[in-house]
């Protein structure tokens, strides 16, 4: 708790000025980089392709969190029971597809851009929320749900005001999952053209330059570790708030 | 009145109740009490209609319990349960509100009910109203799952085996409990339980399984006196059967005038708590009071002969 408090403000400040003020580290980076060539990422602002890259992530992840949550209720009543393993299937085959085999057959129908990029992070972000949302589901209090039926909650009532609210915390683990695996992800979109932080590395990788792969990356890390840790305060501050920890 | 009319359920190839018909009489504890596997939680599961019948009818007040919708009739019928079965991310006041809302109660008026019952179960309203289950104690929780049950005035409230896991003493708390509030609202009560014991001590009739037969339903003194099977028999146990039946006897009924050493026992006391007292202080008889006055004794010799006479 103690290194947290310290080290979450200073992690956030090191992030917004390696995104604002990018060349305060010119000096901490110039060892990096080839003689003579930029040692600052300058071609596009950081800003931008920042809140472009989480932009990627958070409609890619909304959308799957929807998808998963939706044929995760589907498949744990009764009538969608028969398609529980198929589902499963199907979601386990999102993610063992190589992210850069989705971009490729994915260019030729959406073109270049953000749309292969958000089909990819999309797929791989769908496994551990239907995952986590369907375990939830089916281990549930037993005697909640006998209870939940005996005062006579109907199936609505019961899904909405039990069964969803008590599948909630595993259902944000697997989402934390999910937002960090897009996080990295997104990078390799800008092969595709797609804007994410991936350019700056890219660019590093192409002009055999240091400096800028580990700006790039130092960016995605602070900011994958920064969202990890903020979705776990959430849900522990979820768990108090609701008795269900 | 609850008319459980022939009433059967069949899984399979096993029947789990085999026609069972018995009626219950608004205002009075019902206890329904047989080993593990003998239907108690299918027959109670059917009257709210958890479970289908195979065949067979349950009436509340003449009305076929068919004629609602299976979750409209469960609102008008208490449902607790062993292990409780509160909303563990709802508070106490939103579990006991729970079926006034679904009802459509007014707010005012299920906050009013809320603390009526918690005072009604000796927990201070201000104090427990906005806890989280997971804040109160095996017992509170169980009396929370109760005091949820009762919360509309429901006709009829089902209890399926809800002290099973209380430790004894509070286990006799709560049973008091029960009854002294099931006393005072006039509630009908039906209680599942595979403890006889429970089952004599709470019970105004009590229904023995078997097999998912109903092998015998009568007061507890007729179930300890006569019981009409040898199951029956084994299940009052034959070594405490006469101490079960004095349990049931007030000193009342065998007073006698005279002195005698000690200190006075109230006249709705038992005969066994008599007995005891006898043993204990090594008297032979007791004083017997009645609203501070003593009105006579209890002889140790009179608790013997009234044991014998059903041994
Ligand atoms: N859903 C079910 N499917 C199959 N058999 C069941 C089901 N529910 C109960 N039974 C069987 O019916 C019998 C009675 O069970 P139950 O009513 O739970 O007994 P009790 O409550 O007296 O212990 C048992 O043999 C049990 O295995
Ligand atoms: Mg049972």
């Amino acid at each position: 708790m103690k290194v947290g408090t310290i080290l979450r403000p200073a992690l956030v400040l090191l992030l917004l000025a390696l995104v604002l003020r990018p060349e305060w580290f010119a000096p901490v980076f110039a060892p990096l980089a080839p003689q003579g060539a930029p040692v600052i990422y300058e071609r596009s602002s950081l800003l931008s392709l920042s809140l472009s890259h989480l932009g990627l992530v958070a409609a890619a992840t909304a959308a799957a969190t929807l998808i998963a949550v939706a044929l995760a209720i589907f498949v744990t009543r009764p009538a969608g029971a028969a398609f529980r393993p198929l589902s499963r299937t199907i979601t386990n085959m999102g993610q063992t597809f190589p992210p850069v085999a989705v971009l490729a057959l994915a260019v030729p129908v959406l073109g270049f851009g953000a749309g292969p990029t958000l089909v990819a992070l999309f797929l791989y972000g769908l496994l551990p929320i239907f995952e986590n949302t369907v375990t939830a589901l089916t281990t549930l209090p037993p005697a909640t749900m006998e209870a939940a039926r005996g005062i006579g909650l109907n199936r609505w009532q019961r899904l909405l005001r039990v069964e969803l609210p008590l599948a909630l915390l595993v259902m944000l683990t697997g989402i934390r999952l999910s937002v960090v695996i897009a996080l990295g992800t997104a990078t390799i979109g800008s092969t595709v053209a797609a804007r994410t932080l991936g350019e700056v590395i890219i660019a590093g990788l192409l002009t055999n330059n240091t400096a800028f792969v580990l700006q790039g990356g130092l960016i995605v890390g602070l900011f994958a570790v920064l969202i990890y840790d903020a979705l776990v305060q959430l849900e522990a501050w979820l768990a108090r708030r609701t008795g269900t920890s | 009145m609850i008319e459980i009319d022939d009433l059967t359920k069949i899984y399979g190839d096993a029947t789990a109740v085999d026609h069972v018909t018995m009626t219950v009489e608004t205002g009075t504890i019902t206890v329904i009490v047989g080993t593990s596997g003998s239907g108690k939680t299918t027959l109670l599961r059917m009257i709210n209609r958890l479970e289908e019948p195979t065949s067979g009818e349950v009436r509340i007040n003449g009305e076929s319990t068919l004629a609602t919708k299976p979750h409209l009739l469960r609102r008008r019928i208490g449902y607790a349960i062993q292990g409780h079965g509160l909303f563990p991310h709802h508070t106490v006041a939103r579990n006991i509100g729970a079926v006034p809302q679904l009802l459509g109660w007014e707010r005012d008026k299920i906050r009013a009910r809320v603390d009526e019952l918690l005072s009604l179960f000796s927990m201070e309203p201000a104090a427990f109203r906005s806890r989280y289950p997971a804040e109160l104690s095996g017992g509170q929780q169980q009396r929370v799952g109760v005091a949820r049950a009762l919360a509309s005035r429901p006709d009829l409230l089902l209890m399926d085996e809800p002290f099973g896991a209380l430790d004894p003493i509070i286990r006799a708390r709560a049973q008091d409990d029960l009854r002294r509030i099931q006393r005072q609202l006039g509630s009908t009560i039906m209680l599942v339980t595979h403890d006889m014991e429970e089952a004599i001590r709470l019970g105004d009739m009590v229904a023995v399984m078997d097999g998912g037969k109903l092998v015998q339903y009568a007061t507890p003194a007729e179930i300890i006196a006569e019981p009409a099977t040898p199951f029956v028999a084994e299940m009052v146990g034959d070594v405490e059967r006469p101490l079960r039946l004095l349990s049931l006897i007030p000193l009342s009924e065998l007073v006698e005038d005279g002195e005698a050493e000690g200190a006075a026992m109230p006249a709705g006391a038992s005969l066994r708590d008599a007995l005891a007292a006898c043993l204990w202080t090594g008297r032979s008889a007791v004083p017997v009071e009645k609203d501070g006055a003593t009105i006579g004794r209890v002889t140790f010799a009179a608790i013997r002969a009234r044991a014998e006479l059903h041994a």
